[in-house]
């Protein structure tokens, strides 16, 4: 046995600084188009004022259950999805807020859905947690912990069956990583060739237990846990959003050229509790952890000071785009508000298949047994 | 018309379903190169190639999980469970991703997976082996679950299965799978949610699903023979959909039911017939409706106590008697 008398167990470590500006230069980002760099930035500051504005909500009681927010992760999902190409999808889980507005899903569908519209994504029947859109290659947002790492590995299955050169991007977060379909996934994953591309938001809680106190894990990190499945694996600054573009168009690559899974870890955090609910987050983590982050590490303002500094805009057109953002949000939140609830009698629809299809309905029989 | 067993017809079935189907893909453990854990998909790798014929890991959740998301892109892949009762290590993606995908998505998204494989006990495999988890998939809205208790029923399920557009678990038994019977040449399914009468009579009405089914069978020969007792046998083929008519239509002619199943009492399938025949047939029945289960424990190992645990043909005699 080895490492075995290791008193002090690995731990989180932040990585090196981000510097924008150099990483701006690296092969994925380099061919980029100012319009493109731009977008980036509005593309986070719409996640981030989209739910700045649905946390309001939440406070006045306008949703139900959990609401877990992406405040802090941003660049991640931005990132990632700004490399996707026509056959390459994305599923994710429950903190889904951020890739569904970065494949492009609408505000106003997306506040429908956590207000429990008619309007919403998912007519009110999926919630927060359970965002989808295929028409835009996104397979959720899932609830359980982990749940949807084996679809990830099904939605490269059915790309690599059909002969086409996509691959699929399955986000996780640090606390997944100790599930059992997990690791299943990975096996899976790496001893049938998936174009699969398994990305860990590491933002260092799992729910209230940190890294140190939930997953044992080599010295240099999480996803060096690949390694036992021989797999390719990297570890990625989530502060820069140049160094999550380079690290996983690599992984994209390997996927769609060589068709081989990759587990990514990128390192963030979540300046939020676990969901809204979590009052205790501010317990479970200092408070001068929590400032560092936001003053030092936020991926927003690094990208912010970028895109100043490079004079990509000057400070009236920052302004402007928060100002779009926040009216967007504001109107999206008087869109859900005016919109109707489901009828009562829309519980039994979207069930199965069949039942929204009678004309080719081919079973008999009683399938619904409301008495 | 040919005999062919129980066995055989499931694997015509998915030979058939492969041919007409390019998306059809077989997935399961020891499926492919051992010619399965039963023998079900012999010869398949052969005919179709490692492609189509695919033998996962020991990783349940992990391969199931796998082929519902392949079936969200529109693979229809059909996983052999080598038991139902392993189906608990991947009761998630059973449970949660497979019947809750479309809904969550406001319809968006389809999952039509079929999971097939043994659920029955009898064989001296204990506790952990021997799960009719039935009960449990049909309490759960968005899948379908249909238990064939003859080899015209398997091929004809197993195909309208494959066909379907949700995520239908077929329930089969090891013991019955050397069974034989006539199973037609010709292209045929049976529509998920019909009964079938199995065997016609006034007297009383033996409703049953799965290896059930021939216990009733053989208790309405000797209830025939023995007390002249005219059984009406209902095999309902489909637990969800259910053929709600059939059975009603069934208890209103004898006016007399006993339910047979080898679920456990408390909560099993006939739990639910037994509310539906005093809802919608209460004026014609002419004694109380009367249970044939598994007897409420863990399955037994030791021989001769496992058959006594299942529901016997001589029990279901008793239980007529009772009433009639």
């Amino acid at each position: 046995m080895t490492n075995t008398t290791a008193t002090k167990k690995p731990g989180r470590r932040k990585p090196a600084k981000a510097n924008l500006s150099k990483e701006a230069k690296t092969p994925a980002n380099a061919g980029l188009t100012d319009e493109e760099l731009v977008g980036f930035y509005r593309d986070m500051i719409r996640i981030r004022r989209f739910e700045e504005r649905s946390l309001r909500a939440y406070q006045q009681g306008k949703i139900a259950g959990f609401l877990h927010l992406y405040i802090g992760q941003e660049s991640i999902a931005v990132g990632c999805i700004s490399l996707m190409k026509e056959n390459d999808h994305v599923i994710t889980a429950y903190r889904d807020h951020g890739h569904a507005l970065a494949v492009g899903m609408s505000m106003d569908e997306c506040m429908a859905e956590l207000l429990g519209k008619e309007t919403g994504c998912s007519k009110g029947k999926g919630g927060s947690m359970h965002y989808f859109d295929p028409s835009k290659r996104f397979w959720g947002g899932h609830g359980i912990v982990a749940g949807q790492t084996p679809l990830g590995a099904g939605l490269a299955y059915a790309l690599k069956y059909q002969e086409k050169k996509g691959c699929t991007l399955c986000f996780l977060g640090d606390g997944a990583i100790n599930q059992g379909a997990f690791h299943e996934s990975l096996n899976i994953a790496s001893l049938w060739n998936l174009p699969v591309v398994y990305i860990i938001e590491n933002n260092g809680y799992s729910m209230g237990t940190s890294q140190e106190r939930s997953s044992v894990h080599p010295e240099v990190g999480l996803a060096a846990r690949a390694e036992g499945y021989n797999m390719n694996w990297a570890k990625i600054n989530g502060e820069s959003i140049f160094d999550i573009r380079e690290g996983v168009k690599k992984a994209m690559d390997l996927a769609r050229s060589e068709s081989k899974p990759s587990l990514l870890e990128i390192h963030t955090y979540r300046y939020q509790g676990h969901s809204i609910a979590d009052a205790n987050h501010k317990k479970y983590r200092t408070k001068e952890e929590i400032d560092d982050y936001r003053k030092n590490h936020d991926p927003i303002t690094l990208y912010r000071e970028f895109v100043l500094k490079s004079k990509l805009l000057n400070e009236e057109q920052v302004k402007e785009i928060d100002l779009a953002a926040k009216a967007e949000a504001e109107q999206s939140a008087k869109f859900a508000e005016e919109s109707g609830f489901p009828k009562e009698e829309d519980i039994v629809k979207d069930v199965y298949w069949e039942e929204d299809n009678p004309d080719e309905k081919l079973s008999q029989g009683r399938i619904f047994f409301n008495d | 018309m040919p005999e062919i067993s129980y066995r055989q017809a499931l694997k015509d079935a998915m030979i058939e379903e492969l041919q007409r189907d390019d998306n059809v893909v077989i997935i399961g453990e020891e499926v492919a190169e051992y010619n399965g854990a039963y023998k079900v998909t012999e010869g398949l790798l052969k005919q179709f190639g490692p492609k189509r014929i695919v033998d996962a890991p020991i990783s349940e959740a992990g391969f199931i999980g796998m082929g519902i998301g392949a079936s969200m892109l529109g693979i229809r892949p059909v996983m052999e469970l080598m038991f139902w009762s392993f189906a608990y290590v991947a009761w998630d993606q059973i449970i949660n991703n497979a019947a809750s995908v479309r809904y969550m998505s406001g319809g968006k998204i389809n999952v039509p997976v079929v999971i097939r494989g043994p659920a029955n006990g009898g064989t001296g495999v204990g506790a952990t082996h021997s799960h009719t988890p039935e009960n449990f998939i049909a309490n759960t809205p968005g899948l379908k679950v249909v238990c064939p208790a003859s080899p015209y029923d398997a091929k004809g399920l197993l195909k309208a299965a494959i066909r379907d557009n949700d995520p239908v678990y077929v329930m089969e038994s090891t013991i019955m799978y050397n069974d034989v019977g006539e199973v037609p040449e010709e292209d045929y399914v049976i529509p998920l949610g019909k009964a079938d009468v199995k065997r016609e009579g006034s007297d009383i009405s033996l409703i049953a699903h799965g290896p059930s089914v021939l216990v009733c069978l053989e208790a309405a020969n000797i209830l025939k023979s023995e007390h002249s007792i005219d059984a009406e046998v209902v095999d309902l083929r489909s637990i969800r959909p259910l053929d709600e008519e059939t059975l009603l239509n069934s208890v209103k002619k004898t006016n007399r039911a006993v339910l047979v199943e080898e679920n456990k009492p408390f909560c099993g399938v006939d739990a639910q017939i037994a509310y539906l025949i005093q809802a919608h047939a209460f004026d014609y029945l002419d004694a109380p409706v009367q249970r044939v289960s598994a007897i409420d424990a863990p399955a037994v190992y030791s021989p001769p106590l496992e058959e006594a645990q299942l529901p016997k043909p001589n029990v279901v005699v008793k239980k007529v008697l009772e009433i009639c």
